[in-house]
């Protein structure tokens, strides 16, 4: 990353810094999604007492390659009585606003292609874009399983986005800034410390927006098989996986630039802070997924409403009445705090709320 | 056109529409094909369909020897084989009046309980797996299984479909080195079933998903002559081991696991505690196994006097009983299997109407089917 020999302008001209950077980012991400499946299949296995893949390469680091390769040389079915348009440009939809995440992502200190001074707000309304594309595949597919996993994702995309948007501005009042460099920039405490409660929010809500345990109803494979993407073969189902795995790392980005301190750490290089950062969440979202069983959709919405909802509010009124009330006191001071406020909340919360009925009368 | 247009009331049809599950879906333990009527994710109806896996066994075992018949029921619940080895064996004893050496029969039971908790395992991880745990819980459970199957190996060389039951006793003694390793197993495998439990019993979404969902009944249970684990997760205490003992089970102690509610929670109790029974029986059994005899003098050819019997036993899933009825002659005249799977199964569809695609697929992991037994 040391390009210090160059000059601080470089390469000057604007069309120029923008494709170029572009490029470096697209290949980075890529690369990292490829490395974190790999770190996936391996943790998994691991936790499950199998090896996981571990012929292709030293320790089956060219697995994701050997798999990309292929997929690429897989034949591209169709469904006959499919919507062939629709079919065919969903992978589509639902990569690339995975990809436009990435623009305003610091990897470190000034790495970042576009300084959003609204960089959160567009995040949070690019990545529902990749909804249209889940629902474009299950609608497009003209099956009934991938409509059922479609149906799902859309149907639950409206009780999640809520608490994680309502979360995420608790961030935006503590920072002052939408901007992603600026909210890293304000963490001299990382948020995490003091949005203990935002924190768990959020990273619930972005469990269910990237599909993973235990909020994997769009695809649940031990139900709807594979769910929206049961029709899609070769590249296009190469796509909507790369789609899922890119959006993880998205979040994992996302929860260490608002939560974690973004590049900021002491001794080593801040890429590398970065980078041990997204993959302690990462590892995380994969833990949670070898352990957790997987809810059903009544209670995802009913979670989402009735328990991440009413939280996020209350979270969002401690928060605000801490800056505006006490505007001098050291933040440190409500560190202990809102660690406190944030257990109590949510033992007594979980004392009304019931996960467990759903039985309609037919 | 205007006015039209605005007292025009929109009209949403909405339709109940079909989805088939199976007859090839990961969650229906084989071939097995349930035809659902939804209407959006909540279950107006289902029609089962089997027989895909369908091999005529009991008209096969009409043309052969009783003997012949024994590497047949193997293959009907092929995740316990040895049980139903033993189920037919005592079938035949009691239409032919062959009597059994002591040890022998003890063999029978440490086979019987080994493969119950062997059948246990597979259902409790694929029930958590069906739940949607992704693969963890199975895959323990099959490590565990793995050294079930391993002992298995050792009495009889094989790791699916053991044949080691004969009319009279078994086909050989047990090996020098299984007792030790039984010995091992028994000492091990609490702690297991100790570390399953820490792991999911009382999760939080396992409960949410588990608890009171897919109801059976105590009088429907009754009523519709389910068996097993099935039937004692709706707090009926019946056990073929205890309620009609045969071979030597009335000799050991142990407890029959209950439950209260009749959910799929229970059933999956039910299950865990009667891994637990097992090894308490086994313990007993190894302390007692006399030395003697494994099979007593029976003749190649068996002819047992015409008449008829019914042999039945707790098998892992159920009551599996065998009818035979004898002509005289070297083959059985009439070969019937009462095959619980196939009878708990037929709840299914009142266990599951009003509740959701998701838990479609618990309940019915829940039940624990194999399709070997159900279609036969």
């Amino acid at each position: 990353m040391a390009m210090t020999w160059l000059p601080p302008d470089w390469p000057g001209n604007f069309w120029a810094h923008w494709a170029i950077f572009a490029v470096i980012i697209l290949v980075f991400v890529l690369l990292m999604v490829l490395m974190f499946i790999w770190f996936e299949r391996r943790a998994l296995a691991i936790m499950q007492a199998r090896l996981g893949p571990n012929r292709a390469g030293p320790f089956g680091l060219f697995q994701p390659a050997a798999d990309a390769l292929k997929i690429m040389l897989k034949e591209d079915i169709v469904p006959a009585k499919g919507d062939k348009l629709v079919h065919w440009l969903a992978p589509v939809v639902a990569f690339v606003p995975v990809l436009l995440i990435f623009a305003v992502v610091p990897f470190r200190g000034g790495a970042i292609l576009a300084d959003l001074n609204i960089g959160i707000l567009y995040i949070l309304a690019i990545s529902s874009v990749t909804t249209v594309g889940i629902f474009m595949a299950g609608w497009g597919s003209n099956n009934k399983y991938s409509t059922l996993g479609a149906m799902r994702q859309v149907a639950s995309v409206v009780s999640y986005e809520m608490p994680v948007v309502l979360s995420v501005v608790g961030v935006i009042l503590l920072a002052g800034s939408l901007s992603m460099q600026q909210i890293v920039a304000a963490q001299d405490i990382p948020f995490i410390l003091l949005q203990p409660l935002g924190f768990l929010l959020f990273f619930i809500g972005a469990l269910a927006e990237i599909n993973r345990t235990p909020f994997d109803l769009t695809e649940a494979d031990s139900e709807l098989v594979a769910g929206f993407n049961i029709e899609y073969s070769g590249m296009k189902f190469g796509l909507l996986f790369l789609a899922e795995y890119g959006e993880a790392l998205a979040i994992s980005a996302i929860v260490t630039t608002l939560f974690l301190g973004g590049w900021r750490g002491p001794i080593l290089p801040d890429w590398l802070w970065f980078l041990v950062k997204v993959g302690l969440v990462f590892f995380v979202i994969v833990w949670i997924r070898t352990t957790i069983p997987r809810v059903r959709i009544d209670q995802l919405m009913a979670l989402a409403w009735k328990f991440l909802f009413p939280l996020a509010l209350l979270n969002l009124l401690i928060t605000a009445a801490e800056i505006l009330v006490w505007p001098a006191v050291s933040l440190w001071v409500f560190v202990p705090v809102n660690i406190a406020i944030a257990i109590v909340l949510i033992v007594l919360w979980s004392k009304f709320f019931k996960l467990g009925w759903g039985k309609v009368e037919v | 056109m205007a006015t039209t247009a605005k007292t025009k009331e929109i009209v949403v049809n909405t339709e109940p529409f079909v989805v088939n599950f199976g007859p090839l879906h990961p969650s229906t333990h084989g071939v097995f094909r349930m035809k659902i009527t939804l209407d959006g994710e909540v279950i107006v109806d289902m029609e089962p369909v089997f027989g895909y896996l369908h091999r005529g066994i009991e008209k096969l075992g009409e043309e052969r020897t009783y003997t012949q018949v024994i590497p047949l029921t193997d293959r009907l619940d092929y995740l316990a084989s040895m049980s139903n080895n033993l189920a037919y064996c005592l079938a035949v004893e009691k239409l032919a009046g062959i009597a059994v050496p002591e040890r022998a029969e003890y063999l029978r039971v440490i086979m019987a309980e080994l493969q119950r908790i062997a059948s246990h395992l597979i259902a409790v991880g694929s029930f958590l797996t069906d739940c949607g745990a992704f693969l963890t819980p199975v895959v323990y459970m099959i490590r565990e299984r793995e050294r079930i199957l391993d002992l298995f190996d050792m009495v009889c060389g094989q790791r699916l479909t053991y044949n080691y039951m004969r009319v009279g006793g078994v086909s050989q003694d047990i090996p020098q080195e299984f007792m030790p390793a039984l010995a091992k197993f028994l000492k091990e495998m609490p702690g297991w079933i100790d570390e399953y439990e820490r792991l999911l019993k009382e999760n939080e979404i396992l409960l949410a998903r588990s608890k009171g969902v897919g109801i059976l009944p105590r009088d429907l249970a009754i009523n519709i002559a389910a068996s097993g684990p099935v039937l004692r997760g709706s707090g009926v205490k019946w056990d073929i081991r205890k309620a009609d003992p045969y071979s030597i089970y009335d000799r050991f102690e142990f407890d029959i696991p209950v439950g209260t509610a009749g959910d799929c929670y229970d059933r999956y109790r039910v299950r865990v505690e009667e891994m637990r029974q097992s090894l308490r029986i086994l313990r007993q059994a190894i302390k007692d196994l006399p030395r003697g005899e494994v099979r007593s003098e029976v003749p190649h050819l068996i002819r047992p006097p015409a008449g008829e019997a019914y042999g039945h036993i707790e098998a892992p899933k159920g009551d599996l009983g065998f009818y035979l009825v004898s002509d005289g002659s070297i083959a059985p005249y009439r070969f019937h299997v009462r095959a619980p799977t196939l009878i708990n199964l037929t709840a299914l569809a009142d266990m599951i109407r009003g509740w959701k695609i998701a838990d479609t697929i618990i309940i019915f992991g829940s039940i624990d089917i194999c399709m070997g037994e159900v279609d036969r």
